[in-house]
Formats: structure tokens, sequence, C-alpha cells
């Protein structure tokens, strides 16, 4: 079939007067298409093709089990959702601030926006003690600060990086019950740190140039007595 | 439409005016600056006539904002009524209601707020005779 996806794609011979009419009528357009030369190399008749020999299927038989009450089936939901839009302040390097959660308040360094539409970022670690995190835009507030971000390399940071791990099924026994307090503390990879300490490395250089950021980064967001935030400019 | 709310705002009991950062179960004994995130309110009685009064929309007056105009920044953002009860639920004796900022209230920064379900009277201010 290779010859026929090669072909230009088809222009309609019609064109649109407005969307539903044509310019031409039925019998003009049996005139433009040249359905009468086609006929008349065909003798008379529009040329047709008997279809293909279907290949043989075994016969079905009849199913076993028939169940008791016709139950409709619900449809199958095959939306997937997309990426949530990113705000028009928010770009790679953007300095962030958290509005909820365990970190409210810290000022962060945005990297980039994962497949889930959740953002990704980091403290740096060393400066504010927040890791690589993932974080929803809806609950940050973009600022106008920018720190340069073109020696951090994200691309090995995926939405399975952050996923849980499934919890092991375990069988019921009582020694088992307090041996399982002992495993709910697991301590954090080692390979976890070393992402951190790599992308951390490139950002605290980038921050180290520029006076005063760093103190920024480290110090929380908060409002104040006779602030009001519909006056401040992020 | 972006549904979540950009920022909480809150609003509180003019009596009391107790602050409450977000009753998250959080680290005990953690020793933080108190942050707030989010801007004081009172409320100050439902939608009313002189006669009547619609307890299904509250009014609320935000700190800080005294024009029709402030409040567009307010507009949608989310509100919500911290109160104390003696029974714990969830682990906590502070209760909340959430509710959101629907549309401004005549011209000097009032607010018209819909809460999840109505506020009850006592969140009102209440003027005691001097």
């Amino acid at each position: 079939m290779a010859p026929t996806k090669e072909r230009a794609p088809r222009v309609s011979r019609n064109p649109d007067l407005i969307r539903g009419i044509g310019k031409f009528s039925k019998s003009q357009m049996y005139h433009k298409k040249g359905i009468w030369a086609i006929k008349a190399k065909n003798g008379g008749v529009f040329p047709r093709h008997d279809p293909k020999p279907k290949p043989e299927t075994a016969a079905e038989k009849p199913p076993k089990f028939y169940p008791a009450d016709d139950v409709k089936k619900p449809l199958r939901n095959k939306h997937k959702p997309k990426q949530t839009k990113l705000r028009a302040s928010i770009t790679p390097g953007t300095v962030l601030i958290l509005l909820a959660g365990r970190f409210k308040g810290k000022r962060v360094v945005f990297l980039k926006q994962l497949p889930s539409g959740l953002l990704l970022v980091t403290g740096p670690f060393k400066i504010n003690g927040v890791p690589l995190r993932r974080v929803n835009q809806a609950y940050v507030i973009g600022t106008s600060t920018k720190v340069d971000i073109s020696g951090v390399n994200v691309d090995n940071l995926d939405d399975k990086y952050f996923s849980k791990e499934a919890p092991k099924k375990k069988s019921k026994g009582e020694g088992e019950f307090f041996e399982s307090d002992k495993e709910e503390k697991k301590a954090l990879p080692q390979q976890k740190k070393d992402d951190q300490k790599t992308v951390d490395a490139a950002l605290i250089k980038a921050i180290e140039s520029v006076p005063d950021l760093k103190t920024y980064l480290g110090a929380r967001f908060s409002l104040k007595a006779g602030v009001k935030p519909h006056e401040l400019v992020f | 439409m972006n549904l979540c709310c950009f920022r909480r705002t809150k609003t509180n009991r003019d009596r009391g005016s107790f602050f409450i950062f977000t009753p998250i179960k959080m680290v005990k004994g953690r020793q933080g600056e108190r942050i707030r995130l989010y801007v004081r309110g009172t409320v100050l009685g439902y939608k009313r006539s002189k006669v009547n009064q619609y307890p299904n929309t509250s009014l609320v007056q935000i700190e800080g904002v005294n024009t029709k105009e402030e409040v567009a920044w307010y507009a949608g953002k989310k509100l919500a009524y911290i109160y104390k009860a003696k029974v714990k639920k969830d682990g906590s004796h502070y209760r909340c209601i959430w509710g959101k900022v629907t549309r401004p209230h005549g011209n000097s920064g009032i607010v018209r707020a819909k809460f999840k379900s109505n506020l009850p009277p006592k969140s009102m201010v209440i003027f005691k005779d001097i």
C-alpha cells in the first residue's frame, strides 16, 4: 500500500460557498470528476471490485455461561488529561514562593514542568532546605526574579522518580507486626541525595554570582501588618 | 478555567481573632517563624435588605481593602472561617468552613462570599454597648 500513501493530499474539486454548501451541483460534479469517462472505459458500468475473500474463522461455539442479569458495562474512558498550561510568569529559573505545605513561604527555584503538569522545584537544598520536589502550580506565586539555569541538567527527573514505592504485601504474622514499625522509616536512597547535589551544584554557582540572592532564597516570605497583597508586585 | 485557589485568605471571628496557621499534621515541636500567607477579614453579617436576610451569602470585610476596584484581585479567592470546638475532629480542636469570594458588595471594599455551608451567626461581629 506504499504508493497510495505517497500521493499529494486530496483537494476537493468542489469549493465551499459556505460550510456545507458546495459551488457545484451533483450533476456538475459528475462531469468534473469524469465519472462518464471512467464508465466509458469500463463498458458503461462503474468499475466494481469484488470483496476479497475473508479468511475462514473457526466456527464460534455458543458460550457455556450466560450471566444471570443483563448488566450494562460502563463505557470506556480513554480521556488522557493534558499537561496544565504553565503561567506566563513561570519560566525555568524563576524564583517561586510556595504557599502551602511543609515549605510554605519558602522561596524556591523552578526547574521544569513535569509531564504530569506539576512543577519540579529545588531550594536549593543547602540554601533553604527544600529538596528536589514536585509542586502544583496553583499553590505557587511566580516572582520576577530569575536565576540562570543553563548549567543545570534535569533531564533524568520525571514523575516516576517521585512516585511512592508500592508497599510489599506482607503475610500476617505476629512477629511481623513489630517489625513493620521499624521498616516505616525509609532512608533516602543515596542516588537521590547525589541527584540533589549535582542539580544544586550548578545552581548554587549561578546564585552566588548574584548579590543578595542567596540570602533572599534563604529567607521566607510572609505577610506583615499593613501589607496588602493586592498592592504587592511580585 | 483554573479552579484552584491562587492564594488562600482567611476570615476570623472578630472576638478572639486567633491567627491560625493551617492545621496540617506537622512535625511536633517545630520552632518556626510565624509565616502568615493569608489575609485576615471580618464577617459582618449576611446579605440582607432592611427586613430580610439571605444567609447563603455572607458579607466579609477584608483587611486593607477599601474600594470596589481593589476587590477585583480577591475575586474567586478562597476563604476559611476557622473556629474552635471542644471535641477533637481529625486530631484537631480547630474546625473550618471553606468558602470563596464571589463579588464586591458596594463601593467600599466589602465582599460577598459563599461558603460551603452557611456561616453560623456567632461568626459575626458583635457590637457591645459602651
